[in-house]
Parts: structure tokens; sequence; C-alpha cells
């Protein structure tokens, strides 16, 4: 018997007023798996996160975990699911240091009282063990730089050991070697048996960690493609339109594509 | 075994920084250290308690250069019972203004509550606890209304409260009747909320020791704890520091209410209200969500923060507050009156929770705040009436300070955000 995928997203639809931000796209994730999630600008990328985040859930559509159908309708039934998610714009508190941020909705409490100590331990530990660097835990995230806020974010999704990460443009504010370690981090985490869905605009880092990328194109499903066997000049086609029809075609931009 | 590490760093840092026999340099490198700190918090805007202490300290050290009488046992004993009511509701406050909103209606609903607390009491004969109880529960009834037409509906809190401040204002009107005031008999539950002193040496100075001792335990398990842990924690010198400190304050402050006629009930227990919600909002998992809602609201309902009841309770305990807060302004009249409705109450308990320290923006501050702050607005007033200035000046100075108040807040939002290095 097949394993069943991890998750399914079937016939998802979801509209804001007049935008139709999704429209019928089915997206398929396996346990050990990456999958890449491209598309231009205002293709439903973020959407489609904030629905399996349980953010911004669907209008439409089935979503199933692990072969059963499941109702993600706020945060915390994704976060029981086990599925962990690093926003485009990292949604955290600038007043609350980097242990509060990432203690946030699942605090340590012993009879009701908050165990700093534990979580600062399990954070030190945390970061420890992903070789992250912050100079203090105890400062208000406000005081971090991008870079450092963005690792935090990452970091977070770390903590409760996901079953599925939803990264949503990850690499935007890091610099190379912060880059290709969180690559690393992706590796690990997949070769654990978690799912990884990732987005991302950077072809190279797609090519580095991706198993299969699937293609959106304003809202809709617009092919899924094995990375290794793919050129890389069909993706960017399906991405832009061309692949698809003639009126939506838009000027490939290589030296955008491939920083 | 991970301290070692952490040490040994410390020392490859600051050479001889984690040897402890190597006294001197260790302790230069905790300064450094600490100036370090100190310049971070500066740069960030982040001066905690200090801006309020200090404005304290300087109507205090004018007021008595001005009058040899400000200083005195009886001015400070009287000061100590008038904070309470108006403090009671900054706490309140507080927490509305943790949360990034604001209550209008505080000042009303303390009216309403010693006016229901009459109405049932004088008027109707009810037993006296039973009728506090129906008037704080109008308070947190009231505060819940608010929160939900603001969590639920989406109202702007402004406005929601501003039709609270109305609407609970005509209420208190209609209860006091057309005479518009209702008098308590004395010694009764209610004014002996404010008119009852501990004077027993043996009691007060062992409050104060208890309080003391509790503080230092506090700290010393939590230096164990983080010690057992692995990281790093407060060295012993600053928590004997900081305990002689809280010791100064506790035995200076019962000497001093010894000496005129004890230590008022009304303070024990307004400060015993400050210290259960600090240990609320900084110990609780519920204090946490309420300060991250005030870091931003989206990004806690990302993290399963259940927003709307969040903000929901934040109303109900502003307007409980503010119910009990009432009672104690109507313990210290002596009666119901329309006084508290006036206006002036709101005032002082916003601009206390302003002035002492907690940001109008949102997310930083603490209930220690409605102390500080309702200690000098009333010190202000006080020395004002000593000296026989005119109420109309009293107002333009306590303006004053709430501008510079405000000034303080937003210049050190202003820093904050340029200290993010992004």
């Amino acid at each position: 018997m097949p394993v069943q995928p991890l998750l399914v997203l079937r016939g998802v639809s979801k509209r804001f007023a007049a935008v139709q931000a999704l429209v019928d796209v089915e997206l398929e994730i396996r346990a050990g798996e990456v999958v890449a999630l491209m598309g231009d600008n205002a293709a439903g990328k973020s959407t489609l996160v904030k629905v399996i985040s349980g953010v911004g859930p669907a209008d439409r559509g089935v979503i199933e975990w692990q072969g059963s159908a499941v109702q993600i309708k706020r945060p915390q039934d994704a976060q029981v699911l086990g599925i962990a998610t690093v926003y485009q714009d990292l949604a955290m508190c600038g007043n609350l240091d980097v242990v509060g941020n990432l203690f946030l909705g699942r605090e340590i409490h012993r009879l009701g009282i908050l165990d700093e100590v534990e979580m600062e331990r399990r954070t030190r530990e945390l970061l420890h063990t992903l070789s992250i660097r912050i100079p203090d835990v105890r400062v208000p995230l406000a005081t971090l730089s991008g870079g450092q806020r963005q690792v935090v974010a990452i970091t977070r999704s770390f903590l409760s050991a996901p079953r599925l990460l939803l990264l949503d443009e990850p690499t935007a504010s890091l610099g190379i070697e912060q880059t290709s370690q969180l690559l690393d981090l992706i590796e690990q985490l997949r070769d654990q048996g978690a799912g990884v869905l990732l987005i991302s605009h950077n072809m190279g880092d797609i090519k580095a960690v991706a198993d299969r990328v699937a293609v959106l194109r304003l809202g809709r499903n617009n092919g899924v493609f094995d990375v290794n066997t793919t050129a890389q000049e069909q993706i960017i086609s399906s991405i832009t339109g061309a692949a698809d029809n003639a009126a939506g075609h838009r000027p490939t931009r290589p030296e955008e594509a491939w920083p | 075994m991970r301290w070692r590490e952490t040490r040994a760093r410390a020392a490859d840092a600051a050479p001889g920084a984690g040897r402890r026999r190597d006294g001197r340099r260790w302790y230069a490198g905790r300064l450094r250290a600490y100036a370090v700190a100190v310049r971070r918090r500066l740069h960030e805007g982040d001066l905690g308690p200090v801006p309020p202490l200090l404005a304290l300290a300087v109507t205090w050290i004018v007021f008595q250069s001005l009058n040899d009488n400000f200083l005195s046992p009886r001015n400070l004993s009287v000061l100590s019972v008038d904070i309470v009511g108006t403090g009671m509701i900054a706490v309140g406050i507080v927490f509305v203004l943790l949360i990034g909103e604001i209550d209008l209606s505080v000042g009303s609903l303390a009216g309403l509550a010693g006016a229901v607390f009459a109405a049932l009491n004088v008027n109707l004969g009810m037993p006296e606890w039973l009728a506090v109880i129906i008037a704080v529960n109008c308070g947190a009834a009231a505060g819940a209304i608010h929160g939900f037409f603001f969590a639920k509906i989406g109202v702007p809190s402004f406005v929601v409260t501003l039709a609270g401040l109305l609407a609970w204002n005509g209420l208190m009107l209609y209860l006091l009747g057309p005479e518009s005031s209702i008098n308590f008999s004395e010694d009764e539950l209610v004014t002996t909320l404010t008119s009852r002193y501990f004077s027993a040496a043996v009691a007060i100075y062992g409050l104060a020791a208890l309080g003391t001792a509790a503080y230092l335990f506090v700290s010393y398990h939590d230096r164990r704890r983080r010690g057992a842990a692995g990281m790093p924690y407060r060295p012993v010198r600053e928590i004997w520091a900081r305990t002689a400190l809280v010791a100064v304050v506790a035995f200076a402050t019962v000497y001093v209410l010894g000496r005129f006629e004890g230590l008022p009930l009304a303070l024990l227990i307004f400060l015993g209200v400050i210290i259960a919600s600090d240990l609320f909002l900084r110990r609780t998992p519920y204090g946490r969500q309420v300060l991250a809602l005030g870091g931003g609201v989206e990004a806690a309902r990302r993290a399963g923060v259940d927003v709307a009841r969040v903000r929901i309770s934040v109303f109900l305990g502003s307007g409980t507050l503010a119910a009990v807060g009432g009672l104690f302004v109507a313990s210290r009249l002596t009666s119901a009156t329309q006084v508290p409705g006036s206006g002036m109450l709101l005032i002082n308990a916003i601009a206390a929770a302003v002035i002492g320290g907690t940001s109008l923006f949102g997310g930083r501050g603490s209930t220690w705040s409605a102390l500080l702050g309702v200690l000098i607005i009333q010190s202000i007033a006080s020395g004002m009436a000593l000296l026989g200035v005119e109420p109309a000046v009293q107002f333009m100075i306590t303006g004053g300070v709430l501008l510079t108040a405000v000034v303080f807040d937003t210049l050190a939002r202003r820093a904050a955000e340029s200290g993010g290095r992004s």
C-alpha cells in the first residue's frame, strides 16, 4: 500500500473582495520531500501558505492531512497538526524578547506561572543545535537587525519539531552564509521525514534543495515539475506564462530570475 | 557542564573576567558589561522607571523647599491614601494601554460603582458586602460590554468607551437621584477602606521585613535555578544591592507613615493589587499575550493567541478596577457623588499611567507606573494645596508634566524604531 501524502489540497479557492486570489488549486506534499512553490508576484503563493497555516482559511476546497480531510480554520488548528510557518513579513512582536517570541502561543508554565528559565534554556539549546548566533536572547526583537529577526523567525518554526514546514521567502534578508545554513537545515528536516514547502524566487536555492517545483500563475496551478529532470527554461516560462498562453506572455528577465 | 563553557567564552572576551580569584579585573569586566547594557538601553530609549522616579524626586524636593510641611508624616500619610482611588483605576488603564487601546469610560464607571453601592446599601438596605460585590460586578460587566463591541464588532475602543463615558454617567446620575449625592454611615466596611490604619510596630515593621525577605528569596531562587540550568545569572552582590534598596524603601515608608497614624489599609490593598497585577503581567501566559497584542496584533493572532478573548478580558479588568477605584474614592468622601464622573478622575488616571512610564503606543509598560504616576500627580496637587495655589495653576502644571511624559514616550518609541539595525 502506498504511503499517504502528508498534505493534499484539492480545489482550493479563495477570494478577496473583487480579486480571485486562488482558483481550484491542487497541491501535494509528501513526507520527506521539499516542494518549491514558485510564481510571479501576485500569483497567490503567500495566500496559499496562509490557507495551509490557518491564518486565511480557504473559501472552498478540501485539505487532506495524511489521507483524511481536516479543517484548518485557525492558526491553532495548523499548530495541532504540526504545521509550522515562517511568514514573509515574519509576524513577530518587536517588544518581546527572543525567548518570548519563540514561545509565543505555546508558553511553558508550571501551575500557571511562566517557566522563563526552562524557556530560555530551550531557546539557547535550539540556537546551539541550529548553530545560530544571537548575541543576547533577552533583548527586545525590535533591536535586532533584519537578518537576525529572520533567523529568529526560522528558529521559531523549528521549535516544535514540525511535521510540515512552510517557508515564505525565508532567504529574503539572509546573507550567503546564513542562506546555505538554512538550506542545510531544510535538508536535515527532510531527512528526518518532515515535509517542506519553500517559496522562493531564487532558482539556485530551489535547485539545491527542492525535489519538485509547483508553479502558480494568477492563482491557478500552472504545472508541477521534477527539479532534476526539468530544464530551468521550462519552469521559468511556466512562471511567466509563456508556456501557458501567448496572451499572458511577459518578457522573461533571466538576470532577475537567476541572481 | 555547559555553564563552564559560557564562562570560558566570557573569559576569552575579557581576559581574566571569568576567574573569581582575580577579583578586581572580574568586577571591572562586570562594570564594563553593565555600562554597555546601560548605553544600549539609552540608545533604544528604554529607561524603565528612571524618568518618573526623577520627576517624583524633583517634585518632592521643590515642594519641600517651598514648604517644610510637605514631607511631614501627616502630609505623606494623607497623600498615601489619596492616591489609592485614582491609582487603582490607573492600573486598569495600564493594561488597556499595553494592548494599544484606550478606555475613556473608567471615570464614569468609578462613579457608577459608588452610586450602585450607595443605592443598594443606603437606600435599599442591602448588606454591605453584597452591595460591594454587585457594584464591582457592574464595573466588570460594563467593561466586558465595551470589550465585546471593540473585539467582536470592531468599533474603535475610543468610540465605544466614549459612549460608555456618557451612558454610565447617565446611569450614575439616575441612581443618585435628585439630591445628586448619597451619604454613607461611618464605621462600616466601605468607609473603613480608607480610614483604617495599622499602627502596631511589630506588625508593620514585620510586614516590611517580610516583603524584603520575600524579594531576597525570589531573587536567590531564580539565581539558583538559572545557575542549575547553566545560564547566566545575577551576581550575589547585585542581588544584595537590590534587596537593600527594597529594604530602604519599605522601612522608610513604614517609619514615616508609622509616625502619623500608621500604615493605611488602603495603601496596603493598592500595593497588593500592583504586585499581583505585575506578576500576572510578567509571569503568566495570559500576561505574555497582553504584551504580545501591544507588540503586534497580527503576529499574536498567527502565533495562536485568541485576540478577541484577551481584548475583552483587558476591558473587563479595566472596568473592574475602575469600580474598585470608585469605591475607594467614595470611601474617601464617605458619600457617592457626581465628583468621580466629572472627568478629572478619568484624566488623572490616564495621565498617571502615562506619566509613570507606560507607553501610549502599546506593548511597553508596567503596573508600577500606575503607582509612580499617581504619586507624581497627587504630590503636585498636595503641594499646590499646601502653598495655597489655585487649582487653575495646578491643572496647567499637571498638563505640562503630562505633555513632557508623552514627549518622552514618543522620543523613546522613535529611538526604539531607529535602534533596530535593520
